[in-house]
C-alpha cells in the first residue's frame, strides 16, 4: 500500500490545526493512554450531561494519523449518547478518516478510541 | 565498498537504513544454514552416529569462531536466543551481596528492564550515570554514582539511539575499584567494531547475531571463566546436567551449563558464518566504512531545513544517526519514506525514558552497514526533501 493515500490534505490540515485540542474546565472522566510501539501519547476528557457527552478536549503527543483521528472522533461524539459511543468501532473511525490505513498504523488511529472507551467506562 | 550483490534481498529495490534494528543477510549465511539443515543436521551432544558428530563439530566450530573473534576462550562464550536473553540469565544468576545497581541513562530497554526487575525481587537501588548535553555520559556522575554499595555496573557500548561510543574501559575500570560486576551490551557495538574481551577486561558482555548478518534468535553471553564457574544456570534441563538423580542434580561444565535443552544450532552455524564474512572485509574496513557513509549522510541532513539531529558527532559515534524534522512526527516521515522502498527507524527505539528525557515522543533514525553506499544516502535525503514537502 502507498503510504501517500493516507496522507491526504484534510488529515494533514487536522494534524497541523486540530479540533477540539486542550482540555476542559469542568471534566466528568479523563484518560490518558500511550501507543508503546510509537510513543503516541493521547488524553481525552469528556463532560458528561444526562448520559449524553455534552463537551469534549483532547490533549497530547502523536503522528498525523493520531491527530487527525482524535480531532474527528471528538467531533462526532460532541451531543452523542454514551451507549452509542461505546458502540462506535474500527470501522466507524476508519470511515470518519476517510482513508486507506495499514495494519502497522492502525494502532496510532485506534488510539483516541481505545482512550474514550476507557473513559466513557469508567462513567 | 559494494557488498549488495552478496545479500539476496537486495535484489528488490530496497535501500535498508535500519541496521540497528536488525541486519540482512548475505548469501553465505543462508546457505550455510540451508547446508546445515540439507546436510548435517542432527541434535547434538547425544547421538554417537556420525551424523550427530559432524553437527557438534559444527556447532563447537562456531563457539570457536565467536571466541576468537572477541579474543575470549572456548568456554567463556555461552550461546544465548540473543542479548536480551544473556542480560536476563546475568540478572537471575548473579550473586551479590551489595545493594546499588548502576546503568546508564541511554540504556535500550534490554538493558534496562531486567535490572529493574532485579532490583524490586532484591530490594535494590538502581542509579542511572547522567548523559550530558552532548549526548555523552557524564563521567564525573559515574565517578559519583558507582560507589562501595555498587555490586553491578551494566552499561551499553554504543548508544543505539544516538551512536554514541561509551568509554566502556573508563567505567569497567571504575566499576573494578569498587569491586562490582562490571556487564557491557555491545549489541550495537560488536557487529562494528574489532572488540577484544580480554583488553577490555570487562566482567560480561552480550551481543546479537541478527545485528551482525546472523539469523535471528541466536546471540552471546561472554563471561570470564572464573565468574561463569561460580554462576548458577539460568535454564536448567536436558544437556546442561552432570549427573541427576530425582531428587537432586549436579551441573555440566561451563558453557554447556548454560545452555539447557536443544539450543539453537543452525543459529549459531549462521552467527559463524556471520563472523567469518564480516573478517573477510576486516572489522576496521567495516567501522570505517560506516564513519564514512556517517559522515557523507550528517553533513547532508544538516543542510535540510528544520532538521533536529541528535548526535555527538561522527566522530564520538557508530553508524547511527537520530533526527527529526521539527513539527513531524517521526512515524510519518518513515511512512512517507517507504513509498520510496526506504526503510528507516522511527519511534522510541526501545528506550522510552531517553525520549522522556529530550521530551519527544520518538526520533528518525538511520543506521548503516557494510551493504550500504553512498547512493542509498543519496536517495534517502531526496525521499527526505519531498516527504517534508508532502507534510509541511
Amino acid at each position: 500500500m502507498n503510504s501517500r493515500e493516507m496522507y491526504k490534505e484534510h488529515i494533514l490540515d487536522l494534524y497541523k490545526n486540530p479540533l477540539n485540542f486542550g482540555s476542559l474546565k469542568k471534566v466528568t472522566q479523563k484518560e490518558r493512554k500511550l501507543n508503546p510501539l510509537c510513543g503516541d501519547d493521547i488524553t481525552i476528557e469528556i463532560l458528561v450531561d444526562n448520559n449524553v457527552i455534552s463537551d469534549v478536549k483532547f490533549s497530547g503527543k502523536g503522528c498525523a494519523l493520531c491527530i487527525a483521528s482524535a480531532s474527528l472522533l471528538t467531533e462526532t461524539i460532541k451531543e452523542m449518547k454514551l451507549n452509542e459511543v461505546i458502540k462506535l468501532n474500527k470501522d466507524d473511525l476508519l470511515e470518519l478518516l476517510e482513508i486507506p490505513v495499514g495494519p502497522v498504523r492502525l494502532k496510532c488511529v485506534l488510539l483516541s478510541l481505545e482512550v474514550l472507551h476507557k473513559a466513557v467506562k469508567k462513567c | 565498498m559494494d557488498k549488495k550483490k552478496d545479500f539476496p534481498i537486495f535484489k528488490q529495490k530496497i535501500i535498508y537504513l535500519d541496521s540497528g534494528a536488525s541486519t540482512q543477510k548475505p548469501k553465505h549465511v543462508i546457505d550455510a544454514i540451508s547446508n546445515f539443515y540439507s546436510n548435517s543436521y542432527a541434535n547434538i551432544h547425544r547421538g554417537v552416529y556420525e551424523l550427530s558428530q559432524k553437527a557438534t563439530e559444527l556447532y563447537d566450530n562456531a563457539r570457536s569462531i565467536v571466541a576468537k573473534f572477541i579474543n575470549a576462550e572456548f568456554e567463556e562464550i555461552v550461546f544465548t536466543r540473543g542479548a536480551t536473553e544473556a542480560l536476563n540469565l546475568l540478572s537471575f544468576s548473579l550473586e551479590v551481596n551489595k545493594t546499588e545497581i548502576v546503568l546508564t541513562e541511554m540504556e535500550h530497554h534490554a538493558n534496562l528492564v531486567p535490572w529493574q526487575q532485579f532490583a524490586k525481587r532484591n530490594n535494590f537501588k538502581l542509579k542511572f550515570i547522567k548523559m550530558k548535553d552532548d549526548f555523552t555520559l557524564d563521567y564525573d556522575d559515574a565517578k559519583k554514582k558507582i560507589t562501595n554499595k555498587t555490586a553491578i555496573v551494566s552499561f551499553t557500548a554504543t548508544s543505539n539511539v544516538f551512536g554514541t561510543n561509551n568509554d566502556i574501559k573508563k567505567l569497567v575500570n571504575l566499576a573494578k575499584k569498587v569491586e562490582a560486576y562490571s556487564i557491557i551490551d555491545a549489541a550495537q557495538l560488536v557487529p562494528h567494531s574489532k572488540v577484544n574481551v580480554k583488553k577490555i577486561d570487562c566482567d560480561f558482555l552480550v551481543f546479537s547475531g541478527h545485528k551482525m548478518l546472523g539469523p535471528t534468535g541466536i546471540g552471546v553471553l561472554y563471561g570470564k571463566k572464573e565468574l561463569l564457574e561460580k554462576l548458577q544456570p539460568f535454564n536448567t534441563g536436558g544437556d546442561m546436567i552432570g549427573e541427576v538423580k530425582y531428587e537432586d542434580s549436579t551441573w555440566n561444565e561451563i558453557p554447556t551449563k548454560f545452555e539447557a535443552g536443544t539450543p539453537n544450532i543452525a543459529g549459531a552455524i549462521g552467527l559463524g558464518e556471520a563472523i567469518d564474512y564480516l573478517e573477510n572485509i576486516g572489522m576496521e574496513n567495516v567501522e570505517k566504512w560506516e564513519k564514512e557513509l556517517t559522515q557523507y549522510a550528517m553533513d547532508k541532513l544538516k543542510k535540510i531545513e528544520d532538521v533536529i539531529i541528535y548526535s555527538p558527532g561522527v566522530e564520538k559515534s557508530a553508524g547511527i544517526i537520530s533526527f527529526n524534522i521539527n513539527g513531524l512526527h517521526p512515524h510519518d516521515v518513515a511512512s512517507l519514506l517507504s513509498d520510496d522502498n526506504i526503510c528507516i527507524r522511527g519511534g522510541h527505539h526501545c528506550a522510552m525514558p531517553l525520549m522522556e528525557k529530550l521530551n519527544i515522543t520518538g526520533t528518525c533514525r538511520v543506521s548503516f552497514y557494510v551493504y550500504n553506499t553512498h547512493d542509498d544516502v543519496d536517495k534517502f535525503i531526496k525521499s527526505l526533501e519531498k516527504t517534508i514537502g508532502i507534510l509541511k
